[in-house]
């Protein structure tokens, strides 16, 4: 069962999810070792497959580097869910076939250790610790396709 | 039907007649900027991908700037697999190490910036280049990947924001100044998603290198893009200078057109400022934070690593010794020779300070000057976050290359109005 991991911050930066100093590889697993290294040194070692991201404002904002995504998704991190994303993070997202959920009042609906269970299409997470069901505005049909495709490439070569 | 100057380029990059903010077009795109951390990645994908074509090598610009030269094995590995890309495919504009620059720098100074073209790059601080009324905005790797083959991109049109710049800059402070101020007033989501269109007098009096420092800057805000409108200053910029086809298409924005906010600034009143960490938000007149302890100076980047920036830097230390270390970085190699020819070099080495090749270097905490675990660091470049130049614990306040060189000379945050 997925677990959230609530970070009750703004602005937290793709510095953050992925410092520069590591960006002398795009090798994912290698990423993945020190995602979220300069936020929470215990990250990694927290983080199960399919656990989720959930923290502030403009989540991702900064540089355009793709990394953190792949960082994310190399740490098996399951989705983000903040209440809002910088535009080039959230973007990368979709085009890595990575959901991104913009919720309003995410941290105070979800609680680090919450369980929780998505569905993207309906918009819907399912918070089982709280017995509480949340609704989200889901991503529009484009971008679940392009999600759901595997990103962007897969989605143009199927297109095509 | 009345529309801003960004809507005008994406109409017509679409093909369309008129846009509104929200619609989704596919814009043609005219340039895409390639560089060393995100474009490797880039080729990878496509190769793997079977879709390994290139829509147009004379529309692509590639140089290597963030760990160039190699700073070690890894990133040696990334320049090669660029180099090996960019030869197979014969693009046409590759600036390889001697003609490799800072990529925001080395674009528009070699002319490949063109008002009213759609140009993208694989970096966050593209969004310079609207500084020539161009729409230009940062992708990532998948992005530059799809565009790199087919030529193309989705966007959202974005709603424009009006920055209107009045009144005379004051002695002592520049354009850094003022998107500090602009950035503290908004904050780092104040434009998200948006346009920041700037208008006003105060352009006027600014070259295009100023200019360039403020639009270099909308990302910090969150914006799509920054733009500001052709002018004199920007036609005698470009004269003798762009490459390829010489004619391009002055768009403005209509008279009427729908601003969803519009942000005036007394530009006459504001002090020299520094952005504390950790955001480029934490922008304070320099009287708040003067007297501050800083352990380097680093003087260049994407943001201000022009000539206009090392000549404003070296009237300031011209006789005097730095107290700090002090990290002077050309962002070109035409700078690092101007800067040279002009004598600025011999400035900064007799004040102490050392002069790198051209690079992106410590500003993204890569090399050339990174910093430990509780130093601070006075800096011309564009973020301060957490570990940006370093060390997690380390700290960056952002400034003006003549904050920066008052604060070298002081070694603490100093007001750069006393030395002029």
């Amino acid at each position: 069962m997925a677990k959230a991991h609530t970070y009750k911050r703004d602005h937290i930066n793709t510095d953050e999810i992925i410092p520069a100093r590591y960006l002398n590889t795009d090798n994912m697993a290698e990423l993945a070792t020190h995602c979220m290294e300069d936020l929470d040194t215990e990250f990694v070692k927290k983080c199960k497959t399919g656990d989720c991201i959930v923290a502030g404002d403009d989540f991702g904002c900064g540089s355009s580097r793709e990394h953190a995504v792949w960082a994310l998704q190399g740490a098996k991190v399951g989705a983000v869910i903040a209440k809002s994303f910088a535009r080039i993070f959230y973007r990368n997202c979709i085009n890595c076939g990575f959901y991104p959920i913009e919720l309003d009042g995410a941290t105070e609906k979800i609680n680090t250790g919450d369980e929780i269970e998505i569905d993207y299409k309906k918009g819907v997470i399912n918070n089982k610790t709280q017995k509480k069901e949340i609704k989200f505005k889901p991503l529009p049909d484009f971008a679940i396709e392009i999600v759901n495709d595997g990103g962007l490439l897969e989605h143009i070569k199927k297109s095509r | 039907m009345s529309m801003t100057i960004t809507e005008k380029i994406l109409a017509a990059s679409a093909g369309k007649t008129k846009v509104e903010p929200g619609d989704i077009i596919d814009a043609k795109i005219d340039c895409i900027m390639c560089h060393d951390v995100t474009t490797p990645a880039a080729i990878s994908m496509l190769r793997e991908k079977g879709i390994d074509k290139v829509f147009d090598k004379e529309k692509i610009v590639v140089t290597p700037d963030h760990f160039q030269p190699a700073k070690d094995i890894k990133s040696a590995e990334l320049h090669k697999r660029l180099d090996t890309w960019a030869r197979e495919k014969g693009i046409k504009h590759y600036y390889k190490i001697g003609a490799a620059g800072v990529c925001h720098a080395l674009l528009p100074e070699q002319g490949h910036i063109r008002p009213g073209e759609v140009i993208i790059g694989g970096d966050s601080h593209t969004c310079t280049y609207g500084a020539f009324a161009a729409f230009s905005t940062g992708i990532g790797s998948t992005d530059l990947a799809a565009a790199i083959a087919t030529g193309t991109l989705w966007f959202r049109v974005p709603a424009s924001i009006k920055f209107v710049l009045n009144g005379k800059l004051s002695k002592g402070v520049y354009s850094k100044d003022v998107i500090l101020a602009v950035i503290a007033k908004i904050g780092t989501d104040g434009a998200l998603y948006k346009a920041m269109e700037f208008v006003g007098p105060t352009l006027k009096e600014m070259t295009m290198e100023a200019r360039m420092t403020i639009t270099n800057m909308a990302i910090e805000a969150g914006a799509k893009n920054g733009i500001i409108g052709f002018d004199e200053i920007t036609k005698k910029y470009l004269d003798g200078r762009v490459k390829g086809k010489k004619e391009y298409t002055v768009y403005e924005s209509d008279k009427d057109a729908k601003y969803e906010q519009t942000v005036k600034i007394d530009c006459s009143k504001l002090e020299p400022i520094v952005a504390l960490p950790s955001l480029p938000s934490g922008g304070k007149p320099i009287g708040d934070c003067a007297g501050m302890k800083m352990d380097q100076s680093y003087i260049g980047s994407c943001t201000n690593g022009r000539i206009e920036d090392l000549r404003i830097a070296a009237a300031i230390m011209k006789g005097k010794k730095v107290a700090i270390r002090t990290i002077i970085v050309p962002a070109t190699p035409q700078i690092w020779k101007q800067a040279m020819d002009e004598g600025l070099f011999d400035i900064f080495y007799a004040a102490g300070c050392v002069i790198s090749a051209p690079t992106c270097g410590a500003c993204l905490g890569g090399f050339m000057g990174i910093l430990a675990a509780g130093e601070k660091c006075v800096s011309t470049t564009n973020r301060n976050f957490v570990g940006r130049m370093g060390s997690p614990k380390s700290e960056v306040y952002l400034a003006s290359p003549a904050t920066a060189a008052a604060s070298a000379i002081e070694g603490k945050l100093a007001d750069c109005r006393k030395y002029m």
